[in-house]
């Protein structure tokens, strides 16, 4: 009944008519392989996906392995320690000296319970903090909403080192020696366990990674129906009810998305930790990885890394079991009609804006506030006019004030840095958004397939990798030259700038490719069919179709890109050279040196920079970071 | 100016059988139209036809050349098969202004840019739109994208258009005043042209052929009127004609000289030759008429014995016709449709009778058409 074909010869044949038997057809299968070879060679992009893979496999899962097998192999100077055998042998001493021997407690188990108890404390108060924020600011009635929806970006801007150096600024105490902090410069005395350690830590962190969340939330709560919480209203729920049972579950897969960024971000983070948490002995897995790997300790440092890298994975799986079928519940509802704006009440009202602004005041901008008070200043912690000095910014050296250091501006050390953050950002922000772009044309054109499945996995391990260990990998790896066969691909790259750019590209690649991703699928798929039938060649097609109407998304992911190599630390630590150094490392050495002010003064040029590019970015109306954080 | 063959033509998503062994011949100069619901394997046919696809199994031949033969992995590449597809959606560039939307393909081609600036004007014109030339699309209506997708279709005179539900996004009125446009252009190019929709009424009133799909097999092809006369069976039945058909059940006995039936409808007898050649040789068997609204006279006094009462279940004038829902017996509801406006009232008795001729009668068994309409 099947084999119906359409007649010639007018309907008195009755239309169909059944096919007799399949026409035979002739056919060589040398001529099928033939044509299949042609056609997956000659399409571009077949070719770029492999090259894709290709390069992803050599820059990601190769260092990972190459972090892996390090662990196993005994190091020249261990050798004694392990009584005999030779380097390079396999060994499982680093392992067994990690997890199952008397230094256990203190290189493991105490650093791995610290980091969890900021990863947990950290992501609970900035989840809380982000969440009710973005609530506010999407769903209610609060007054001056564009002053507070700029005020609440701009702790992402600031590092969280930068907020260290500011909380060190604030509450340092006498235990540090030099200066004392401005608290106790008023003649109060602060406790220790609140200048220093996991609360000192917990407040700084959350106050830098609320803005993840508040992020996410905000636009999952903008792209909500209000109409699906008046239809609560309707059937006789109450506030609480409605947000508790509508909202929230709508919003849910953003906030776990948020509590894994957030997590990882956490127990990864390294500068604050290291500002914060040395001066009482607090340490945590990131820090003791740093410690080991900086001392040439790389095998434990790695197999700490390794750790770090399960706990992440378990996180993400947890989070990808919860979340499940529901990704996609933000986009049931659609940005609808309007959205009716929840009133805060007579007396909520004025209260929640003090609040607010208080919250800012204290916040936010008293961080900056004494970070750039405190670069005036020619003696820490007094606050007199007196006192009052431009040596840090413009003054010559002089060799009664901080061993001769001249003002910022007359450093060549410093204007070196500056010279190299910026050259870093924008050979980042443009290699990292085209890449990242690539991938996302990659992963939206072969969703549910399988290429594109293993580019969208394999672009999210950097992810995975604490920074510091992911910087550590770099370095054992390219600082001998990578060969294949005797051919030298690539030279050793030890200090040099290629290996800052290629460490900083694929550790931001997650980032960079999610933005490509959601920028990518809103381009619709029928756009370029439509220039294929009109006979557009891939690359014509990708620079005439795709790339103009991405051009938003690659400013957003720019601007992403751009911001966090900016003030990126923990990554490029270890490979630092003195002629490589960039702002944020050279701010770190200057804290590490004493040199507080002249910290300060690097720190608050680098906010300017990234401040000044949000602002240009988010003026010109294209930039978006939710949208392109969110993916 | 195409004659387009499809053989064999198997079509699937990962597990998913979306056209199932399709042959179909597309000769030169028909508006072929593919109907069929949601779902049903259409919008693949086009795609297929375009190159946008890649069938598994199957060959497709254009003027006798052979464009797909999956057997040896041959596709040749949409820009070599001579054609143009309007989507949908009408994917026009929102970066482009219509000149270059419609100048693209031409510039691809590498054809001096004076004459595309006279095969650009001459197809803005013949759409209408000529001063909009440099807008946006965006700052069109929708009736007007609509135009500039034909129009970017229609520039490089291809021999095969392909349209896939274009006016499925332009309000009824729209609608009504393309359908006799894209007739024209048919008519003016002599193109031919596949064309893709859900609406029985654009169908039957644009093309030369429709090709009815259910769940990725054709189920009849043939002339739009003689589909509505004499539906292949109960499904082509039910998807063509708006009121649809009604379906009445009765017992019907199969006889050397035709065929008679009983039921609520009274006694009827069909001769031997209206049968068709599904119809079985003799004996009993479930059959249901299908008899068109159109094709049923109503009136309120009996004045002939093949009138069947029936009580007036809703009765609704249009201004231009009246359709009429009568209970025959206990609970069969049958719609007819009267010329005119005439007001009929609730439970109102009516008597309604139709030419034993025109209707179709069907095998309740099998499902297909047993008797055809004259």
């Amino acid at each position: 009944m099947r084999n119906l074909t359409q007649t010639t010869r007018g309907s008195e044949e009755r239309g169909c008519k059944r096919k007799m038997k399949p026409q035979e057809q002739t056919y060589s299968k040398s001529r099928r392989l033939k044509n299949q070879i042609k056609a997956v060679v000659t399409n571009p992009y077949n070719v770029i996906v492999l090259i894709a893979i290709v390069l992803l496999i050599y820059l990601i899962i190769l260092p990972l392995l190459d972090m892996i097998s390090t662990t196993f192999e005994l190091a020249q100077r261990d050798i004694r320690a392990v009584g005999g055998g030779e380097a390079g042998d396999f060994t499982l001493y680093y392992w067994q000296r990690l997890l199952a021997s008397e230094l256990s407690w203190t290189m493991l188990i105490k650093p791995l319970i610290n980091s969890l108890v900021i990863g947990v404390c950290v992501s609970v108060c900035a989840i809380l903090l982000g969440s009710i924020l973005a609530w506010l600011m999407v769903r209610s009635d609060l007054p001056f909403k564009k002053f507070f929806s700029l005020a609440v970006i701009i702790p992402y801007m600031i590092p969280s080192w930068c907020k260290s150096q500011a909380w060190l600024s604030m509450f340092k105490t006498a235990r540090l020696g030099g200066a004392p902090g401005f608290m106790a410069s008023l003649g109060l005395n602060v406790p220790e366990w609140l200048a220093y350690g996991p609360i000192a830590i917990i407040i700084v962190l959350t106050l830098h990674y609320y803005a993840y969340t508040y992020l996410l939330v905000s636009s999952a709560l903008d792209s909500i129906n209000s109409e699906l919480e008046e239809m609560g209203e309707i059937q006789g729920a109450g506030k609480a009810m409605i947000l508790r049972k509508i909202t929230l579950p709508l919003v849910l897969p953003a906030i776990l998305s948020a509590v894994i960024l957030t997590f990882s971000k956490a127990i990864g983070t390294f500068g604050t930790i290291n500002y914060l948490g040395s001066p009482v002995q607090y340490y945590t897995l990131s820090s003791q990885l740093y410690r080991n790997i900086n001392s040439s300790n790389t095998q434990t440092g790695f197999a700490m890394a390794i750790l770090m890298i399960i706990i992440a994975s378990i996180a993400v799986f947890v989070n990808q079991k919860l979340i499940g079928s529901r990704k996609s519940y933000a986009t049931i509802g659609g940005k609808g009609g309007r959205s009716t704006l929840i009133g805060l009440g007579r007396v909520g009202k004025p209260v929640i804006t003090i609040a607010l602004f208080a919250f800012f005041a204290v916040g936010i901008i008293m961080p900056i506030v004494i970070l750039i008070m405190e670069s005036f200043m020619l003696k820490e912690g007094v606050y007199s006019l007196s006192n009052f000095t431009l040596h840090y910014w413009i003054g010559d050296p002089d060799p009664k004030i901080m061993e001769g250091l001249p003002g910022i501006f007359k450093n060549d050390e410093f204007l070196n840095s500056l010279f190299n953050s910026l050259r870093l950002t924008l050979v980042n922000g443009v290699f990292g958004t085209i890449f990242g772009q690539m991938l996302g044309y990659i992963t939206a054109k072969g969703r549910g397939k399988f290429h594109g499945k293993l580019v969208e996995q394999l672009v999210f391990i950097p992810y995975l990798i604490p920074s510091v260990a992911f910087g550590g990998i770099y370095l054992s790896m390219f600082s001998r030259p990578q060969q294949i066969f005797g051919v030298t691909l690539i030279p050793s790259l030890y200090g040099t700038f290629a290996l800052l750019t290629l460490v900083s590209v694929v550790k931001h690649l997650p980032f960079a490719a999610r933005a490509g991703t959601s920028n990518m699928l809103q381009i619709s798929g029928e756009l370029e069919e439509a220039a294929t039938i009109e006979g557009a060649g891939f690359f014509r097609r990708f620079v005439k179709i795709v790339f103009p109407l991405s051009k938003g998304g690659f400013i957003s992911g720019f601007m992403l890109i751009f911001v966090s190599i900016m003030k990126e630390l923990d990554l490029i630590i270890l490979i630092m050279t003195p002629t490589t150094s960039t702002l944020p490392y050279l701010a770190f050495r200057y804290q590490n040196g004493n040199s507080a002010q002249a910290s300060d003064c690097v720190a608050i040029v680098m906010f300017s920079i990234v401040f000044l590019v949000y602002a240009i970015a988010n003026l010109s109306g294209k930039a978006d970071l939710a949208k392109s954080m969110a993916g | 100016m195409s004659k387009i063959e499809l053989k064999h033509i198997d079509k699937f998503y990962g597990k998913n059988h979306v056209l199932k062994d399709l042959n179909l011949t597309i000769e030169d100069g028909d508006f072929m139209t593919l109907l069929g619901p949601s779902g049903c394997g259409k919008t693949t046919t086009l795609r297929v036809v375009s190159g946008l696809e890649k069938p598994q199994n199957g060959f497709i031949y254009m003027d006798g050349k052979e464009i797909v033969n999956a057997a040896e992995a041959y596709y040749a590449p949409p820009s070599q098969r001579n054609l143009n597809l309007v989507f949908q959606s009408y994917a026009l560039w929102p970066h482009m202004t219509v000149f270059e939307n419609v100048s693209f393909g031409l510039k691809i081609k590498k054809i001096p840019s004076a004459e595309i600036e006279k095969m650009v004007a001459s197809a803005l014109d013949r759409m209408q739109i000529g001063q909009y030339a440099k807008r946006y699309p965006t700052e069109l209506s929708g009736g007007q994208q609509q135009r500039v997708a034909i129009a970017r279709a229609i520039v490089s005179e291809p021999r095969l258009l392909l349209l896939d539900e274009p006016l499925s996004n332009l309000d009824a009125k729209l609608r009504v005043d393309m359908r006799s446009e894209l007739k024209r252009l048919h008519h003016d190019t002599g193109s031919t042209i596949i064309y893709v929709t859900h609406d029985q009424v654009e169908a039957l009133t644009m093309s030369t052929k429709i090709a009815l799909f259910r769940e990725g097999e054709l189920v009849q092809v043939d002339k739009p009127l003689e589909l509505y006369s004499n539906p292949r069976n109960l499904y082509v039945a039910d998807f063509i004609g708006n009121p649809s058909i009604n379906f009445v059940e009765a017992e019907g006995t199969v006889t050397a000289s035709g065929l008679s039936v009983d039921g609520i409808m009274g006694h009827l007898e069909f001769p031997k030759e209206d049968m068709t050649a599904q119809a079985p040789a003799s004996g009993k068997l479930k059959v249901i008429l299908g008899v068109r609204p159109e094709q049923i006279t109503i009136s309120r006094t009996q004045s002939a014995p093949n009138q069947v009462e029936a009580h007036v279940y809703a009765g609704m004038p249009a201004g231009s016709e009246t359709l009429v829902s009568v209970r025959v017996g206990e609970e069969k509801l049958v719609t007819v449709k009267e010329l005119g406006s005439t007001h009929y009232s609730g439970d109102e008795t009516v008597y309604i009778s139709f030419d034993p001729k025109k209707i179709n009668v069907f095998d309740a068994a099998s499902e297909e058409l047993i008797k055809y309409s004259r």
